[in-house]
């Protein structure tokens, strides 16, 4: 009798392990064809990186050679992939024209690149990174390198997994690399986004260039690629395009046969697609409305297909997945879903002396995802708990610690135990080399609060990584005597430190993106939270001014959106009027403003400004267009910065005026707007003592007088009145300015976001502001240099730029849908 | 039969941490949101305590906070967490070949017929 024919059609991984499997379980049920599109055995797909690094030959990636064919008296037909499959007569056809009947076929056609339809893809040296050809192409560009000697240019569209060895590959083979990602941060997909920040820096350290956020628009060359051009116009010169921007599964020969496909071919639990004798496995499946591009799941699925067609039916039930990046040295892990969500908590450790981030997402004491940068060790280990759903109630508090850690009984279950069973010489602080019995002696010589400790002893006074530490010690040595209490409040919740350590470190570390704040501040949330973000920015911004590029979405819409939020939803708008002074061209463009876009109200504010009401926020880009074209710029009503100058008429006009306060005022205003602050700032300047301009409750105030200008500071209307403190009196002008600039900087520099002046002189006392801004003549000039340096930066138009089309989408609706017949209109 | 998912554009049109409003003729107006981690929910755009308009609030992790009066709601329920109660209806979201779909009958609950 003769044995039945299985047919099985493609020669990668997932045919031949599927192979594998069936011989493991009866070597004699069946006669095997299989048939390969390329001209090679099987060899081993994951590799080919290795193999483009020069770390590996083609010899050893291959995972079953010609004599494990023979071997098994498996016909092997390569270079010739099947084109067609009659179902009803059960036969095969091949592109030679070669027919084979079949009783049993397993489809393993795998999956193709996905390649982008811009212009230019099929230019001459776009290529994908998918096989021994793609290996090929790259290496004959790496070798041929760039002109004059210098070495090639390669683009890499994609900064996934793919792209990102395929980039790696390139670099060690003596290539100028861009990597061209359109997400924001790296491999989104398996990465969060400090996890994604972190890999983009240590590659950047690497000599690649990452460009996140970045959408190709065409590849040119002239018959041949010459280089990619951005959507943003951006031009990245290069002889090589590698496209590795994702892969579909490859169902045409299932589709043309009429096999149930959806995005790849269905199959059940037994891999046996919606035709009884035909089978499939790896990339070009969908189970359970799953497709997988990663190797694990085949092997799980080749079991069970094998199970099916030899031994007892097993079933298979889908798969867990974890990624580990292969790009050497680059330690990064991730497994399950670390995407969040209801019920879930984040676990996050960042250690920043070690360059190492974990987060582990937990669900109802269950392991649901964990994402490892810098150091993988306990990767399987979590992802172990995650397949086996187990309980991690017990060892939750130490989970994060890794197993060796939290596996170490009950003592190390409890983190003040742990740190309770440290001996005495056992290192603390690492940054001052602090031993737990140097802080234990500390604390029961009276230091008894985490300050008292930080000064005493200097442990957690540096990086602060340890103030866990220091305050376990604290609770263990002084029992219930510690309070837990700190003097400080911290930034928030995602955090240990306080604003201060915060902005001391940010420049004593140069820590220049939000990002890296949160990982060298070991901050315990990914992305931080709403109090947080729009602080860092802030300092970020004070502290490096023209250096750092400002994070939009860690601002509150008041400022994304450079108008004023209001109950419904509408903005409200407010040009700026120098010195509250105005005149009829002005007036008439916010008249025309008024009516041309339905404001519901025009009403003067406190600051003597014009404030339009009821703008629909895509009509603003409008409005601020109109109000530029009569020559007015953003008031920054909306802004925690200078919002207005108040005057009054002095002497120009009034009686009683000493000096020209409507003039000083817009000298000031002119100075000073655009300055982003901690919170919002107001100034007014009065003509004379009887302060018709109320500078007494501004933040900074001026009441010129006969013999020049008394300044004054702190003051607020606000929930609590507060008047002003006399700061100091000076003689001219430019005095006053200065002193101003002085002022701001100081305030800027130094107080925590969200302070008002007003609360932050209380803290800090009017003599240290007077030690600094009065005593000190040297230390005021160098803040007002300061102050003038920032707002190099800091004084351009926000409108204008709108107005100008910069983030239009903003302001702009995704699509709009209308019920039936028109459904849907696109924006 | 009408389908069961509207196509409403592609995923790039979002800023990541981001969102972005879809008006629904006779309904509520939707929005849209993007995380850090590149996933897309949509929930109605109106906060459960003084209709604020969510799509303009900050983004963080799988929460946007409201910004008229610092709710946060979770993007995955449309539940107000911490001490605040309320729930904002969530429109099913999926993403295919780089697309955003969203469901029929959720975005259109509510509209006249």
């Amino acid at each position: 009798m003769t044995k039945p024919h299985l047919i099985v059609v493609g020669n990668g991984m997932a045919g031949c392990r599927a192979v594998e499997e069936i011989l493991a379980r009866d070597p004699a049920r069946y006669r095997i064809t299989i048939f390969g599109a390329e001209p090679h055995v099987n060899y081993n797909r994951i590799m080919l990186s290795p193999l483009l690094a020069g770390d590996k030959a083609f010899d050893d990636i291959v995972i079953n050679d010609l004599a494990w064919y023979a071997d098994n008296n498996i016909d092997l037909v390569t270079s010739d992939p099947v084109v067609a499959i009659d179902r009803k007569i059960q036969t095969v056809t091949a592109r030679s024209g070669r027919v084979e009947s079949y009783d049993k076929l397993i489809l393993a056609t795998g999956s193709d690149p996905f390649i982008i339809p811009v212009p230019g893809h099929d230019l001459q040296g776009v290529v994908s990174f998918r096989d021994m050809d793609d290996v090929g192409a790259m290496l004959r560009a790496a070798d041929a390198g760039g002109p004059d000697g210098e070495p090639g240019r390669a683009v890499v569209i994609g900064g996934g997994l793919l792209g990102l060895e395929a980039a790696h590959g390139l670099s060690l083979r003596g290539m100028k690399v861009t990597v061209l990602h359109i997400m924001p941060t790296l491999m989104e997909r398996q990465l969060d986004e400090a996890a994604g920040w972190l890999l983009k820096a240590a590659l950047e350290a690497r000599g690649q260039t990452i460009l996140t956020g970045a959408d190709t628009a065409e590849i040119y060359g002239q018959g041949k690629v010459e280089g990619v051009r951005l959507k943003d116009g951006r031009e990245i010169p290069a002889a090589l395009v590698v496209m590795a921007v994702g892969i579909r599964p490859n169902v045409k020969l299932a589709r043309a046969a009429g096999l149930a496909i959806g995005r790849g071919v269905h199959v059940d639990d037994h891999l046996v697609t919606s035709d009884a004798n035909i089978l499939a496995v790896g990339e070009c499946v969908e189970h359970n409305g799953l497709v997988y591009g990663l190797v694990a799941p085949l092997w799980d699925m080749c079991r069970s297909l094998a199970d099916a067609l030899v031994a007892t039916p097993s079933g298979y039930s889908g798969s867990v997945t974890s990624t580990k990046l292969k790009v050497s040295g680059i330690d990064v892990f991730s497994a399950g879903d670390f995407s969040g969500g209801e019920g879930c908590e984040d676990i996050v450790l960042r250690d920043a002396s070690r360059g190492v981030y974990k987060r582990v997402v937990v669900k109802g004491d269950r392991v649901v995802g964990a994402v490892l940068y810098g150091d993988t060790q306990d990767g399987n280990w979590y992802f172990d708990l995650l397949k086996r759903q187990a309980d991690v109630a017990e060892i939750r508090d130490a989970l994060i610690f890794g197993q060796a850690f939290a596996s170490g009984g009950a003592a190390s279950a409890n983190p003040n135990a742990a740190v309770a069973a440290l001996a005495d010489d056992a290192e603390i602080c690492g940054c001052n080399g602090v031993s737990k019995g140097k802080v234990v002696g500390a604390i029961t010589g009276g230091a008894v609060t985490l300050d008292a400790v930080r000064s005493c002893t200097k442990a957690s006074a540096s990086c602060g990584s340890c103030t866990n530490l220091v305050e376990s010690l604290l609770a263990i040595t002084l029992g219930d005597a510690f309070d837990g209490e700190r003097s400080a409040p911290t930034v928030c919740k995602c955090t240990s430190f306080t604003h201060e350590d915060v902005r001391r470190l940010i420049l004593e570390k140069q820590l220049k993106a939000i990002p890296q704040v949160m990982q060298e501040l070991h901050w315990t949330t990914p992305d931080g939270c709403s109090s947080c973000r729009p602080a860092l920015n802030y300092y970020l911004l004070c502290a490096w001014p023209g250096e750092f590029v400002d994070d939009n979405q860690s601002r509150f819409v008041n400022e994304r959106m450079h108008a004023n939020i209001q109950k419904d939803g509408t903005y409200s708008v407010v040009p700026r009027m120098w010195g509250g002074v105005t005149n009829p061209k002005e007036l008439r463009a916010i008249a025309d403003v008024a009516e041309k876009y339905e404001a519901r109200m025009v009403k003067v504010t406190g600051g003597q400004r014009l404030d339009i009401f009821g703008i629909k926020k895509e009509d603003l880009p409008a409005v601020w267009a109109d109000l530029n074209a009569a020559g007015m710029v953003s008031g920054h009503a909306y802004a925690k910065a200078l919002r207005t100058v108040k005057t009054c008429v002095g002497s120009e006009w009034c009686r009683f005026g000493t000096q020209d306060s409507t003039g000083l005022g817009i000298k000031t205003e002119q100075m000073t707007w655009g300055s982003f602050m901690p919170h919002k700032f107001k100034i007014a300047v009065s003509g004379c003592p009887r302060n018709c301009a109320e500078a007494t409750i501004k933040d900074f105030g001026v009441i010129c007088v006969d013999s020049g200008y008394e300044l004054s500071i702190g003051g607020n209307g606000g929930i609590k009145l507060r008047g002003t403190d006399f700061l100091c009196k000076v003689t001219t002008e430019q005095e006053a300015l200065d002193y101003c600039a002085a002022f701001i900087q100081l305030y800027r520099e130094e107080a925590r976001y969200l302070d008002r002046t007003a609360p932050w002189v209380e803290r800090v006392g009017l003599e240290y502001i007077k030690q600094r801004i009065v005593e000190d003549a040297a230390g005021r000039a160098a803040l007002t240099a300061r102050f003038h340096q920032s707002q190099v930066f800091l004084q351009d138009d926000p409108w204008a730029k709108r107005a100008a089309g910069e983030d239009y989408k903003l302001h702009q609706h995704l699509a709009e849908i209308r019920p039936a017949p028109r459904t849907l209109e696109m924006a | 039969m009408l389908p069961e998912w509207l196509d409403i554009g592609p995923v790039d049109q979002l800023p990541a941490l981001g969102a972005r409003t879809l008006p629904v003729r006779g309904g509520r107006e939707i929005a849209i949101f993007h995380t850090a981690n590149g996933e897309v929910y949509a929930l109605a755009n109106q906060c459960p305590h003084k209709a604020g308009p969510l799509s303009q609030g900050i983004v963080h992790d799988t929460t946007v906070t409201c910004p008229l009066h610092n709710w946060r709601i979770s993007l995955v329920t449309g539940e107000a967490l911490g001490e605040d109660k309320g729930c904002v209806p969530v429109i099913p979201v999926k993403i295919d070949g780089g697309r955003i779909l969203i469901g029929r009958a959720a975005a259109l609950a509510g509209v006249a017929a």
